[in-house]
């Protein structure tokens, strides 16, 4: 066996640190399609599952790539995919049935510009609304946005740790430059990463129930082949996982996975605050977005005007809250994104009025520059 | 100190490779932070490709490239492509046989023959090898003892001693160079003062 966990100073770009993280995380089940500029994730996992007493599957297309992780999950291994746009949209209804089948797992999209082919190697995020309503009908998900190699690896772990304790699939928001730039790398001593497992199913076998919700509102899970009663299915089903065709079934079901998650936001959202404190000009970005608005905020402040950031690292669900609260102070929102304005519709939503609400953005196939926040900043003083 | 690096040439003439060996031994050898991000299109050889390295020795925001202290030119299209980028007293290095012309270029501009001294050692696909070795030597953006470990954990294994061969060649070449350019400003100087 070879180490899961490469613990030392690395170089690495963002796809390999994904992979890494994944296999730090206990990931020991990959199902993909190549597509670029994801494909490094794939090479990296065929390479070094098997080391470690993992599986790797190319399977034939996205479609089946998202149902193979779904099932290895359910039969308790912690599985993870990546794709980018194309193969993202084919995955939509497979998420659908992780959500509703309440299944742990993580889907990494390294965003490229889209719609359709659109551009393979060059960056975007132009995918962020479809992260939360892609799939249909009504319900919750959790998506990270990493700005570095470095924040790549934890969020792959922070991802599987959040899918493992809500059993939900967890999407990790990456675009083609974070997945593609080299950086240091430092991966800790396996006893330094803290994970977590999903609740597991207790008592009588032939009595369980698995989808009655445990104290934090997530249900406890049995896996298949342990013995336990266990149905799974897509359909609205009650707590015996039986399909139950009522509204009153479809309430009670939507109100738990939705739930889960509404009810736990503060011990799931995560974000950075920069120079936020006495700040007039509030930025909020994610993804390598953030890093161009890091470099304008320093830019900003030398030109004696006071910005600071919203780094959002958890995208979905949305920091409500803390924008509202910025809302009450600060006199302008800027949201830069590589989009003409997805997240800067939350923001607007959030900021209910307080604060005028601008964008940075861009269609995609390159970076926004800090030069181009700057100026938009300038414009505002 | 920021320090800002564009290397550009063809898809092939493994221009992602060097890049990438640079930013590992600034970032693992001389611990500065380092950022490599690479541009390519569809192709898997021949179209126009870069590679954008910063290092630091302060947190890098900003990964990419707006006013390069160095330019390694290993194609026409890349020279003319980037050439606009270099600062007025940067350094500029082009393959003297992939680069035909660079008038007008700004900055200190170095002709070096990688691609042919790659040729003569057997592989000419070592001409990015030859070029590092060259960029070390003039340059310093990073050292010597790192580029050695980072050339030697970046290569196939087995081609290890002739790309520290390669290495070393535009190593060499680059320190001749700048010799021979103290020995002639120390002649000037000596007319002047005669």
């Amino acid at each position: 066996m070879e180490p899961a966990v490469l613990t030392g100073e690395h170089f690495l770009n963002g796809d390999v640190a994904c992979a890494e993280g994944a296999l730090a995380a206990g990931c020991r089940f990959f199902a993909g399609y190549p597509i670029t500029p994801a494909t490094e994730i794939a090479e990296h996992m065929s390479k070094r599952l098997p080391g470690v007493g993992g599986v790797f599957i190319q399977m034939e297309d996205e479609i089946s790539a998202m149902a193979a992780i779904i099932g290895a999950s359910c039969a308790g291994v912690k599985s993870m995919t990546a794709t980018s746009g194309p193969g993202f949209s084919l995955m939509m209804e497979n998420i659908g049935l992780g959500i509703a089948m309440e299944t742990p797992c993580v889907l990494v999209n390294v965003q490229r510009a889209g719609p359709s082919t659109g551009l393979p190697t060059l960056g975007a995020q132009g995918d962020m609304m479809q992260a939360r309503w892609g799939s249909h009908g009504h319900y919750e998900i959790i998506a990270l946005s990493p700005c570095s190699p470095q924040e790549i690896f934890y969020q792959t772990i922070t991802a599987f740790n959040l899918s493992e304790t809500y059993r939900i699939p967890v999407l990790i928001m990456a675009d083609e430059i974070v997945g593609h730039l080299a950086e240091r790398v430092i991966i800790p001593q396996s006893s330094k990463i803290s994970l977590q497992s999903r609740p597991r199913a207790k008592g009588r076998k032939d009595r369980f129930k698995p989808f009655h919700p445990g104290a934090n509102g997530v249900a406890p899970m049995a896996h298949a082949g342990e013995g336990y009663m266990v149905h799974f299915t897509g359909l609205t089903h009650d707590e015996r996982g039986y399909p139950a065709m009522t509204a009153d079934a479809q309430a009670e079901m939507i109100e738990r996975i939705t739930g889960k998650i509404q009810r736990n936001l503060d011990k799931i959202i995560q974000v950075e605050r920069y120079r936020l404190e006495d700040a007039d000009i509030a930025l909020v970005s994610y993804g390598i977005s953030s890093r161009s608005s890091l470099a304008a905020v320093d830019e900003a402040r030398e030109r004696g005007v006071k910005a600071g950031l919203l780094r959002l690292i958890t995208v979905w669900p949305f920091p409500e809250q803390i924008v509202r609260e910025l809302a009450k102070r600060v006199k302008r929102f800027i949201t830069v994104e590589l989009n003409l304005g997805q997240i800067h519709l939350e923001v607007q939503r959030c900021a209910e009025g307080r604060a005028p609400c601008l964008l940075v953005g861009h269609a995609g196939g390159a970076v926004i520059t800090p030069e181009d926040i700057v100026k938009k900043i300038l414009e505002q003083t | 100190m920021r320090k800002e690096i564009l290397i550009t040439g063809l898809g092939g003439q493994g221009i992602v490779l060097a890049g990438q060996v640079l930013g590992m031994a600034a970032c693992i050898e001389d611990h500065l932070e380092s950022s490599f991000t690479q541009s390519y299109g569809p192709e898997a050889r021949g179209g126009a490709c870069s590679a954008q390295l910063v290092i630091s020795d302060k947190p890098i925001h900003y990964p990419y490239v707006r006013a390069a202290d160095i330019l390694v030119c290993m194609s026409q299209t890349g020279y003319e492509k980037y050439h606009h980028l270099l600062r007025a007293e940067g350094t500029l290095i082009v393959d003297q046989d992939m680069v035909r012309s660079w008038e007008g270029a700004s900055g200190d501009v170095f002709p070096v023959p990688a691609t042919r001294m790659a040729e003569e050692l057997g592989r000419k696909m070592m001409a990015n090898i030859v070029m590092l070795g060259f960029v070390t030597s003039v340059t310093g953006a990073v050292s010597l003892k790192g580029m050695l470990s980072s050339v030697a954990d970046s290569v196939p294994k087995g081609t290890e001693k002739t790309n520290i061969a390669a290495f070393t060649k535009g190593y060499d070449l680059g320190q001749a160079m700048l010799k021979a350019r103290t020995k002639k400003a120390a002649g000037n100087k000596n007319k002047e003062q005669g």
